[in-house]
């Protein structure tokens, strides 16, 4: 069974088809790279599997049920956590803050208004053993902001892996990153429990010959080819449009 | 029959006053995407403002024409010095401030005029009645209604038709690219917000007669402007996606 | 410029609609106008004057949880509670009523910091909820004879119910489109309670037909009133103060702070800020039913949107996103309006300057400002 299968998916924007019948399936446990150059479409193509934007026509199947165009939060109650592009975290709230409001909508009582959200032993330790898991200080009393940007994007890991999804999106979970901060968020992902699929959207290739199982190659809206990496780096029509620009 | 054709002559009037204040309200919002509070403070301001030209005057005219001016010197101060600094701040701020300063012009108005209904009288040479049809028609009303056509046109004139106009459309699309094509926006803005307070100005002294000067019409004026504001741009928003279909 | 030939239309058709409704219809016609603009809002909310909004929220600059309990606030908290039990022995009649005043408009601003400081969603309609809780005190009252507690509790009731149901339009949209659905809506109240005069009095008001007693005490007497002002502000503050601290209300600041990222990890997002919306209408349906209690009248003024625009002058001069600095934007607010109007003619310049002053420099309020100086100063 697939964890993922999108089918012939297409959107457009006035005239700009930024999808144009993508297909796509990830197995149990497989790590997807999705690469492209600048508006290939990557970032529209999980914002659709994610529901934050309503596709045209196609299909999107979560292990086999049908989730197209649902809303996002419904998505992710059904087992898809995302990480974004660009830092999205409650800037204002605590680290454990941050990471209390991921857990307590699976694991804890949202709707309780009178007890304190900080007074759950069993949500403060799962907090910390995701905190340990992104390598983050447990005893972090900053607020998200105080973070250094790395650090960031690791609480932003550790938000996406609160709601125990069953197939995690990152979209470009390096960028921005100094090479050392890249080699730290890389070695947590690919520490990441096999059974959980991955895909994900990444510029650097040598981060995604490392990690990937299979490698999607999006360019203008369609995909262009996909297969496993030795496919893809033997690919012509791949290396004549994308890695001859990057090399 | 007498009674439905003066009703609707009224309903033109006062949809020609409504006219004044929501062309203002749309510009500035859709300019700056300000949510101006003030607006009505700057119709009752123009009223009071007219009613003490006129009694020290003893004209209607020089009252029309003059008050507007200290009304819109008000207007372009208060976007220069207070909402101009808040534009990075977000919108919301910007619509607090324009409330907090309809309470500053509510007192000045009281302090200064006092608290009763106080009445400008019609222009003497639009006293008259006139025979149409059906029936007898107030000559001011009349005229605010061909006023307010004139105005509509020349409003019209002004966005189709002029380099000024043509800014403000691009502006209303996308600033930034409006500034990209030469225009000065702190200008433009001021300009603006000043021509929506002169509207607003001269639809209080226009509606003087009709609706009396009194403190609190700021408040009564404002929410049907509003109401027409909304509905006017949505009408306008639907015409285009249409367009662009 | 589509929209300039589109407000001259419009205003028009309202113009003449307007006229012919109140020559025609009286009771309708204010209610049609209303229903256009919501109908407008609710088909368009989003792409209205085709500008997007997403980076319109209004977001508090507060940094801090919510009285995050130290034993120092406690103690700070006691010596407050302390003080305000002893005040009304120290002085008369006049002040005791006014601080009484002051708790009940409290309850309604802190209220509307709910929604608006912590949600993170300015209504400009707050008022109407206000007036539920006054009228259902009123005219319960005056038509059945119901006893003023059990019409606080009627009125507390209709508040949520009509939160709720004027929630289910306004929260899906946000930010000034938000804005204007709760000020439409709002004023669609004010309609009805200044058209149904022989319910409400309209705008001549109706008087609450008799004080109750407050657990045997005499509330015509003033040391009374005010301790029964100061236990429901005191409850109030408490109750709201337990949710900020519990995980709803944490999910309410989270929808503040990133409403995408809520939706991201799974939150109803609308359902949350319906909930808020309603337990914002249901307190200000409390502090509305306790004021008709405490004022013994209620007109349709108070309903009006400008007294909405007051509650969020209280709750932004004290500081939008803390807990008590609504309070102290009541407490000022009100002092200002009573007292200083006594002295000086200009009350309404200084709280307006006052408040663009605040607005301008210190955006998180006057509380919000001194909690943040006293924060960085041990460090």
């Amino acid at each position: 069974m697939n964890v993922l299968r999108v089918d012939r998916l297409c959107k457009s924007f006035g005239s700009l088809n930024v999808t144009d019948q993508v297909s796509l399936a990830i197995g149990e446990g497989e790590r997807h790279v999705i690469i492209g150059p600048n508006g290939a479409g990557k970032t529209s193509l999980i914002n659709q599997i994610s529901g934050q934007i309503q596709p045209d026509s196609g299909l999107i199947l979560l292990q086999d049920r049908d989730i197209t165009g649902c809303s996002p939060d419904r998505i992710s109650r059904m087992g898809v956590a995302r990480t974004f592009q660009r830092n999205n975290l409650f800037q204002n709230l605590s680290v454990m803050d941050n990471l209390r409001l991921a857990l307590q909508i699976r694991h804890g009582t949202p709707l309780n208004f009178f007890l304190p959200a900080a007074g759950s032993a069993a949500l403060s330790e799962r907090a910390a053993s995701l905190l340990a898991k992104v390598h983050l200080p447990i005893e972090d009393t900053r607020l998200a902001r105080q973070l250094s940007y790395g650090e960031q994007r690791q609480l932003e890991l550790a938000l996406a892996l609160a709601s125990e999804p069953a197939l995690l999106l990152l979209d470009e979970p390096t960028s921005g990153m100094s090479p050392s901060e890249t080699a730290q968020i890389i070695a947590l992902i690919s520490a990441l429990p096999r059974a959980l699929a991955i895909l994900m959207i990444e510029h650097d290739m040598e981060v995604v010959f490392s990690i990937a199982d299979r490698i999607t190659v999006l360019y203008f809206g369609k995909v262009l080819a996909t297969g496993t990496p030795q496919e893809i780096q033997t690919n012509d029509r791949v290396r004549e449009v994308y890695l001859g620009l990057s090399r | 029959m007498d009674l439905f054709v003066a009703q609707l002559l009224n309903g033109l009037v006062y949809g020609m006053l409504l006219f004044l204040m929501a062309a203002g309200l749309s510009l500035i919002f859709g300019l700056m995407n300000v949510v101006n509070l003030a607006h009505g403070s700057f119709f009752m301001l123009g009223a009071f403002i007219g009613y003490s030209i006129f009694r020290s005057t003893g004209s209607f005219w020089v009252a029309f024409v003059l008050a507007p001016i200290p009304v819109i010197a008000l207007g372009v101060v208060m976007e220069v010095v207070f909402l101009r600094r808040l534009y990075r701040r977000g919108h919301m701020d910007q619509v607090l401030l324009t409330f907090g300063f309809t309470f500053v012009f509510l007192d000045l108005v009281q302090s200064v005029w006092g608290r009763s209904v106080l009445r400008l009288p019609v222009p003497a040479a639009l006293q008259e009645t006139v025979q149409i049809g059906w029936g007898v028609f107030s000559a001011y009303r009349l005229s605010l209604i061909a006023f307010g056509f004139a105005v509509a046109g020349l409003l019209w004139l002004l966005l189709e038709r002029s380099r000024i106009g043509a800014m403000v459309r691009a502006g209303v699309d996308d600033a930034a690219m409006a500034a990209g094509l030469g225009a000065n926006i702190p200008a433009l803005f001021g300009g603006v917000f000043g021509l929506g307070v002169a509207l607003a100005a001269l639809g209080g002294v226009a509606a003087a007669p009709i609706l009396g000067v009194y403190p609190g019409m700021d408040a009564d004026i404002l929410i049907p402007a509003f109401i027409v504001t909304v509905s006017a741009v949505w009408v306008a928003c639907a015409a285009r996606s249409r367009a662009a279909c | 410029m589509g929209s300039l030939r589109g407000a001259f239309a419009g205003s028009l058709l309202i113009g003449i609609c307007d006229t012919f409704g109140k020559a025609y219809f009286q009771t309708v016609a204010l209610f049609l106008i209303y229903l256009t603009m919501i109908v407008v809002l609710l088909i368009r909310p989003q792409g209205l004057f085709g500008i997007k909004y997403s980076n319109v929220a209004a977001a508090p600059a507060i940094t801090t949880r919510v009285g995050a309990v130290t034993s120092s606030t406690r103690v700070a908290e006691l010596a407050a509670l302390l003080a305000l039990v002893l005040l009304p022995f120290a002085v008369g009649d006049y002040p005791r009523a006014l601080v009484s005043e002051i708790f009940i408009y409290g309850i309604f601003a802190m209220s509307l910091d709910l929604i608006f400081g912590f949600t993170g969603l300015m209504s400009l309609g707050h008022a109407a909820f206000f007036g539920l809780g006054a009228y259902a005190v009123a005219v319960l009252g005056a038509q059945f004879g119901l006893n003023a507690w059990l019409g606080v509790i009627a009125g507390v009731g209709l508040a949520a119910s009509g939160a709720a149901l004027i929630g289910v339009f306004c929260v899906r949209t946000s930010g000034i489109p938000f804005l204007m659905l709760t000020l439409a809506l709002s004023q669609l109240v004010y309609t009805v309670a200044l058209k149904w005069r022989d319910v409400t009095g309209g705008s001549d008001g109706i008087a609450v037909a008799e004080r109750p007693s407050f657990f045997g005490l005499d509330l015509s007497r003033s040391l009374p009133m005010y301790f029964m002002a100061l236990i429901f502000f005191v409850l109030t503050y408490w109750g709201l103060r337990r949710l900020l601290n519990a995980p709803l209300g944490q999910a309410f600041i989270g929808l503040r702070e990133n409403e995408q990222r809520m939706a991201a990890i799974g939150y109803r997002t609308r359902a949350y800020k319906l909930l808020s919306f309603t337990i914002a209408g249901a307190l200000a349906g409390l502090a509305g039913g306790l004021y008709a209690i405490f004022n013994g009248f209620i007109s349709s003024d108070a309903v009006y949107w400008t007294a909405s625009g007051d509650v969020l002058i209280m709750t932004m001069l004290g500081g939008a996103g803390t807990l008590i600095g609504p309070a102290f934007g009541a407490a000022i607010f009100l002092l200002m309006k009573n007292v200083v109007s006594s002295h000086s003619e200009h009350w309404m310049a200084i709280i307006g300057g006052v408040f663009v002053c605040c607005v301008m420099f210190f955006p998180a309020g006057l509380w919000g400002t001194a909690r943040g100086i006293l924060q960085r100063a041990p460090k």
